[in-house]
């Protein structure tokens, strides 16, 4: 069925009939909306009214164009493509092979174009310039060579939001990953293990900037003799001991702030997991049932062994989101009270100091500790793509 | 499986304890409880903000949010009216009027006339006052207090009190965070941004994607490996150079400054092109190969294909990307202030937070409604699409 709708013959009609439909739709649907735009909303509606109504209609404009900008393109290269080199059996049979060849080195080039062309210039070209700014002054004039590096390796500053991120690089992952386990293990037995899955999966969809804020509160401290609000604070003050403004504490701080991310990560991690412990093989975990194994022993010897590469993808994954870890750190302390990390630390010298060289060093700098992450991705990669 | 549970089963030592009571099985217990305990503990922060939104702004200031069902109870002092409001009635001077205020909620627990005794009358007594004549307040905090001889005081005298406020709800504080804000604003600068950046790099990602997956040409594997290699590359390495690019062109036509919703959308489409391509690469690969060359083999072109088969086939493939780039952007904060900046009225709701963070600060009735309304889209996409969600999380990361 689905064949025949793309191999030739009448339903060649039919897409045809469908193509130019979609376009004409899209091409009027943009001609109404600019007609509004310009003429219809500013006499309609007040000033603040109009002003949103021009923003939503800009940017169903925007999607509108692009996806006709995109249509034209694909199905308009294509077309010229076959028209340009056309071949058919009534040609000279070397001219027809060479112009099928032809045409099919081409065509591979338009599919892929326009992505390549927007990853080169937002994502390969940027790279490159960050790198060579790393060795240029803070206006980008005069070559310095490595001495932003030098600067970095002595200040006290980056020191510490290195040393920092390297605690947040061995204790997010490693809670997140076990929590994400734990929960998917204890989850898989259990008739209500779905429902427990999807609330402690909830916090992926919530931003850095809210998880933030829902932690802050939990943070909260009133004086002491006051009734406590935050939930840390009633704990505590429960329990006899003096409320804490936690937030302002030098090393527990941190680790306020990372359990936010272990917060968010544990139901990627949980996700993930769940996914591969299901994979483990049923016959595996009966023989060790029937040696006599307990629900540990299973659990340490049988299935873990058994999903060890999915853990390290895991942990992997994770490491490369704390490396980047920006948000929370922005929100919560803006690295004040020995909380600064690398990224926020980069945003600082970039966008507060405007120091182009000692930022770009910074982000060339959290580029190194990512890069044997990719290499490892990018070789399983290669590797996949030889079995296939 | 049933005969190794059967084996166990009478293997088992006939202990002479009470049958239902070697039923209940200890292990399971343990799972159930601490599982409990886990989704409690990855659930109150959530739960603790959104009570805590609908509370009434007086009460979340002063008790924690788990006892926004109980009645919380304070002490607090009012001055009475002045002279001049008495009123003569039945041969008596009479003052009336509420503690309260227009304050309908609260309830009188115990009132005094000295700050040493705040609770020396319950509610309908009487107590002597030292301007003269006795006071007599309700339960609702209105008060009569009468006299034989005229009032002359000059100076009104306080009353002591200790009030109820029994549990309240309300939507006042998503009112106050949505007009007196401006984030209502910024909802409509997320959206702005969110939806054409969610929907610009779905064509262009799927063209590439099949590209890759099914058609054969120079240099294929290495554009598949640095598609593998840009996914994790740090946004940091892209802010500069693009920053200055933009502001070069601005600079060109004339415009102030680079930070143009065009500009984010771009960004946005480009910093989500890596994911689309690996993802949609994946799926397509995984299509069955048969029904693609039998298609070749009956004269379709790879163009047809894509569009009248592999396309529609890979609908949950693009719903995943969707899915992720939506709330990627939805959530994103740092791209969107370097590249749409920090003026009042393009701000997105996770900037708007971060601002409210910084002035309002202690204002946790702002913070709490204002957090919620920047993750209710949010929550709202990922539980109606959990399954694409999840698929998607599968197919980008074990592989």
């Amino acid at each position: 069925m689905a064949l025949d709708s793309v191999a030739g013959g009448p339903a060649r009609d039919r897409s045809w009939s469908r193509t130019s439909i979609l376009a004409v739709a899209l091409i009027a649907a943009i001609i109404v909306i600019w007609l509004i735009n310009a003429y219809v909303i500013d006499a309609a509606f007040g000033s603040a009214v109009a002003t949103a109504l021009h923003q939503i209609l800009n940017a169903i404009t925007a999607v509108a164009i692009a996806l006709a900008a995109c249509f034209a393109y694909f199905w308009g290269s294509n077309w010229l493509l076959d028209r340009v080199l056309s071949s058919s059996p009534a040609m000279n049979e070397d001219v027809e092979t060479r112009r099928d060849l032809r045409r099919s080195a081409i065509r591979p080039w338009l599919f892929i174009l326009p992505a390549l062309l927007f990853l080169v210039i937002y994502l390969v070209y940027p790279v490159i310039e960050t790198v060579r700014l790393s060795l240029f002054d803070k206006y980008a004039q005069s070559f310095v060579g490595f001495n932003n590096y030098a600067w970095a390796l002595t200040d006290g500053g980056f020191w510490q939001a290195a040393l920092n991120n390297l605690g947040w690089l061995i204790i997010v992952p490693l809670f997140s990953t076990a929590f994400g386990l734990v929960i998917a293990t204890l989850a898989d037995r259990i008739w209500w293990g779905g429902i427990a899955k999807s609330l402690v999966f909830m916090p992926m969809a919530i931003s850095f900037v809210g998880a933030s804020v829902i932690w802050k509160f939990v943070y909260a401290y009133k004086g002491p003799g006051m009734a406590q609000i935050g939930v840390l604070n009633a704990i505590v003050t429960g329990l006899g001991f003096p409320p804490q403004a936690w937030i302002t504490v030098p090393f527990l701080n941190s680790f306020l702030l990372m359990i936010i991310l272990i917060w968010i990560q544990t139901g990627f991690a949980m996700v993930i997991l769940s996914a591969a412990l299901r994979g483990v093989p049923e016959e595996t975990l009966e023989a060790a049932r029937i040696d006599g194994a307990n629900g540990f022993r299973i659990f340490f010897d049988i299935m873990i062994p058994q999903i060890w590469g999915t853990i390290i993808v895991v942990w992997t994954t994770i490491t490369i989101v704390v490396l980047k870890v920006f948000d929370i750190i922005f929100a919560m302390t803006n690295g004040q009270w020995n909380t600064e990390v690398l990224a926020n630390f980069m945003f600082k010298w970039m966008f507060v100091n405007f120091d182009y060289g000692r930022g770009s060093t910074v982000a060339v700098i959290i580029m190194l500790a990512v890069l044997p992450i990719m290499i490892w991705n990018i070789r399983r990669a290669n590797a996949e793509e030889g079995t296939r | 499986m049933t005969t190794a549970v059967d084996t166990a089963t009478e293997i088992r030592p006939a202990t002479g304890a009470p049958r239902f009571l070697s039923r209940i099985d200890v292990g399971r217990l343990m799972t159930h409880l601490s599982l409990l305990l886990l989704v409690v503990l990855w659930t109150f922060p959530t739960a603790g903000l959104l009570i805590s939104s609908l509370r009434d702004k007086d009460q979340l200031a002063v008790s924690g949010w788990w006892t926004a069902l109980t009645t919380s109870e304070s002490q607090a002092v009012t001055r009475l009216p002045t002279a001049d409001t008495q009123v003569q009635k039945d041969g008596k001077w009479v003052i009336t009027g509420n503690v309260f205020g227009t304050d309908s909620n609260k309830q009188l627990g115990a009132f005094g006339t000295s700050n040493n005794e705040p609770a020396a009358a319950v509610p309908g007594a009487s107590l002597p006052m030292s301007d003269g004549g006795t006071i007599t307040i309700q339960v609702d905090g209105s008060f009569v207090w009468s006299s034989d001889k005229q009032f002359t005081f000059t100076r009104a005298p306080r009353i002591f009190y200790e009030v109820a406020i029994p549990p309240r709800f309300t939507l006042d504080n998503y009112k106050e965070v949505l007009t007196a804000n401006g984030v209502a604003r910024s909802f409509l600068n997320s959206f702005t941004v969110t939806i054409p950046a969610t929907i610009i790099p779905i064509l262009m990602a799927a063209f590439a994607a099949y590209a890759l997956a099914w058609m054969r040409f120079p240099f294929r594997g290495f554009i598949v490996a640095l598609v593998v290699g840009l996914l994790v590359v740090p946004l940091q390495m892209s802010l500069i150079p693009l920053l200055s690019m933009y502001n070069n062109i601005a600079k060109f036509f004339g415009a102030e400054d680079g930070k143009t919703y065009l500009g984010i959308w771009l960004a946005h489409t480009a910093f989500g092109l890596p994911l689309a391509i690996y993802l949609l690469r994946n799926y397509m690969a995984g299509l069955p190969k048969e029904i693609m060359e039998s298609a070749r083999i009956d004269g379709a072109s790879h163009f047809k294909i894509f569009t009248g088969m592999v396309l529609p086939l890979s609908f949950p493939a693009l719903a995943s990307f969707s899915i992720f780039q939506f709330l990627w952007v939805w959530n994103d904060l740092l791209v969107a202030m370097v590249f749409l900046g920090a003026q009042e009225g393009k701000l997105v709701l996770t900037g708007k937070l971060v601002s409210l963070l910084g002035s309002r600060g202690n204002n946790w009735e702002i913070l709490t409604a204002g957090a919620f309304v920047t993750i209710v889209v949010p929550l709202i996409v990922f539980f109606s699409l959990q399954r694409y969600f999840v698929r998607g999380l599968l197919a980008g990361s074990v592989k």
